[in-house]
């Protein structure tokens, strides 16, 4: 866990004051809605369909079991007794009274949360590995880093007015589990021919109505320059990015139009004029920082103790399980826990009061009171002894979390959609559910294998259907809804953004319709173990087009 | 949404009515034939030409202190008089999600 001192706490307790007066003025008239807008938006508050949606930031997706408290206890309080985990390691409460909401955000403040720059145009939540700082082949804590850029960019005036709004992603590992090249920025550790540590710096990636991926502007920036450099990167992207037409003010409009080469000669220049200043990171402050985050007093355990082996050969439930959810972890004896929040018929991403502070009593039991938040939209525990295994997956599985579904084709990433989004042309959730009830075996699901589907329901692409195996983007003809598939793309260290496959086909038979791809994938795999985005990388969307299409 | 200061060629394929959300919790309101709001798409003013259709909006436009973002939104009327809304967007402002909720907590 971090700890945040008594600046981070006098922030968030001057904030909640200054929004308790916008308010009230808003409510009694003297803020009008065009002068409140952007003062609500600065704090994470939004107007959907029905009602006002509170979005609070989850810093590189790290809680305690205070804070899941906390928010257990804002969903029953002053929302619906739930809580939906976004793409980007937040949580949205989505029917607050705005009457209500400087009393949910002073509480939120008192165990550290909020909602700046979870939206406007500025730098977003900097979002990072679930499995940060236990992940075994990560080369350091991401967080530490995510955390230094986001005491620099949190509330910046000089990028609190971009062109646009700014998503920063940090990996230390090989392996991408933060989707770093769909963010606007995103650096990853890594070691060089000189065994030297510093970051890949990527710009340029988003998705939405002009999808890109990332690319790398700088193979090998030495981590004292992380701050200046980014720094470099926000100048540039806030003189040149355009402000005249929303959808082309994001920076991947702009290192597309001017070219990376030329995005990166422009913070070449600006970066050189400022490395060497007040933002070079010293190692001192480095340590300071990471001295913050707090990792449990493991004890000396051994990997695979026998009791955890007799459970696996004794129950064929715990034993999926055990293969599906659990990971290894950095520790001896320790593993990573991944709980689904993909039930047959529910939800992607939302969680009961209730399943919340359930899960946070398991946490203090079982994982030293850390709970971790995924882009999938699945949370972790992140420090469970592989002795209390057989114990927590009981009770996990008495709250429906212990479904051994992730990364499969019922895991899926879906946007709220039409059912709760002002933006939104299609239901996404709909979709969802449907999917989970077809694919409800979990055998048929093994055979499937490794499968994510993402669900959109418009073109802004909450739900990165560009980046899903089967992507699945909701709109509107006729006023009916409709759904583009598309297939191949994938969201990990070889990032790449899905094909279309043909017209859009209409709600009721988008079931049907992935029904089809994966009969066509099992047909076509050449192997039982070649995983469905390998046999689309090999044969293309052709034969799956064919299949779609020829049966309808 | 489409504010109705936006809406500047309003088209009337039929009937129409002026909603937008309350200002306090953003409920779904419809202005009403008395220049109020309600929550019950029932009671809301239905007209049937862009000149009615403006009006309403303006109208509404100016009570920022009780609804935001007001706009022209189809809706159906059928026999007997019952309105209905016009196509799934409004569909479900009126009636909330087409899913159901996760478990409403213990009251």
């Amino acid at each position: 866990m971090y700890i945040y001192d008594a600046f981070d706490r006098q922030l968030l307790a001057e904030r909640v004051t200054e929004f308790r007066d916008q308010v009230a003025r808003r409510l009694s008239g003297e803020l009008t809605e065009e002068e409140f807008k952007p003062l609500r938006l600065m704090n994470g508050v939004y107007l959907q369909l029905h009602a006002y949606m509170l979005r609070i930031a989850i810093p590189y997706g790290t809680l305690s079991t205070l804070q899941l408290r906390k928010l257990a206890e804002i969903a029953r309080k002053y929302d619906r007794g739930y809580g939906h985990f976004t793409t980007r390691q937040n949580i949205q409460f989505h029917w607050i009274k705005l009457a209500e909401l400087p009393d949910a955000m002073a509480e939120l403040a008192s165990v550290g949360m909020h909602g700046m720059q979870t939206s406007g145009n500025n730098v977003r939540n900097i979002t990072t590995d679930q499995w940060a700082g236990v992940a075994t082949d990560e080369i350091q804590d991401p967080r530490i880093w995510a955390e230094l850029i986001r005491q620099h960019v949190t509330l910046h005036p000089e990028f609190s007015f971009m062109p646009r709004k700014f998503k920063i992603a940090v990996g230390a590992s090989h392996r991408d589990r933060a989707a770093l090249r769909i963010h606007d920025m995103a650096l990853r550790l890594h070691r060089n021919a000189a065994g030297e540590t510093g970051f890949e710096v990527m710009v340029g990636g988003g998705l939405g109505r002009t999808p890109y991926l990332a690319q790398t502007i700088k193979p090998f920036l030495p981590k004292r320059d992380v701050l200046s450099y980014v720094e470099a990167v926000l100048r540039t992207y806030n003189q040149f990015g355009r402000r005249d037409n929303i959808w082309k003010a994001r920076i991947k409009i702009l290192v597309h139009d001017l070219g990376a080469e030329a995005f990166a000669k422009e913070v070449e220049t600006e970066w050189q004029s400022i490395k060497d200043g007040a933002l070079v990171l010293e190692p001192a402050m480095v340590a300071d920082i990471a001295g913050r985050f707090r990792y449990p007093n493991y004890q000396q355990l051994d990997d695979n103790p026998p009791e955890l082996n007799v459970a696996r050969r004794s129950g064929r439930s715990f034993d999926a399980w055990m293969n599906n959810c659990v990971t290894k972890h950095k520790a001896p004896g320790y593993a990573i826990v991944t709980l689904s929040l993909k039930p047959e018929g529910g939800t992607p991403g939302d969680c009961t009061a209730a399943q919340m502070e359930k899960l946070a009593e398991l946490a203090d039991r079982y994982s030293f009171g850390e709970v971790r938040v995924g882009h999938e939209q699945n949370l972790a525990l992140p420090h469970v002894a592989q002795r209390d295994l057989p114990a927590l997956w009981r009770e996990l599985d008495a709250i429906g979390l212990a479904r051994p579904n992730v990364s499969f084709i019922s895991d899926i990433i879906s946007c709220p959609g039409l059912d709760y989004c002002s933006l939104a042309n299609a239901r996404s959730i709909p979709i969802a559910q449907e999917l989970t009830r077809r694919f409800r075996d979990l055998d048929h699901q093994r055979n499937l294998g490794r499968l994510h589907i993402n669900i959109s329901g418009c073109i802004n692409a909450c739900g990165h259907h560009h980046v899903g195996h089967i992507g699945i983007l909701g709109v509107e003809k006729n006023g009916e809804e409709f759904y583009q598939i598309t297939l191949g793309g994938k969201a990990d260290e070889n990032a790449t953004l899905g094909t279309l496959i043909g017209p859009a086909v209409p709600y009721a038979q988008v079931a049907d319709v992935v029904e089809d791809i994966a009969a066509a994938y099992i047909d076509l795999r050449q192997t039982a173990d070649e995983l469905f985005i390998d046999t689309v990388k090999r044969l293309g969307v052709e034969p799956f087009r064919e299949r779609v299409y020829a049966a309808r | 949404m489409t504010s109705p200061l936006d809406q500047k060629k309003i088209k009337i394929a039929g009937p129409v009515v002026v909603t937008a959300n309350r200002v306090g919790d953003g409920a779904v309101v419809y202005r009403s034939p008395d220049g109020g709001w309600t929550t019950e798409l029932g009671g809301a003013a239905v007209v049937i030409d862009a000149d009615s259709a403006r009006a309403l909006a303006e109208a509404a436009t100016g009570d920022d202190l009780n609804a935001i973002g007001p706009y022209i939104a189809p809706v159906k009327v059928l026999p007997g008089g019952h309105v209905r809304p016009g196509n799934l967007r409004e569909l479900i402002r009126r009636s909330g999600p087409t899913i159901d909720l996760p478990a409403l907590p213990d009251m």
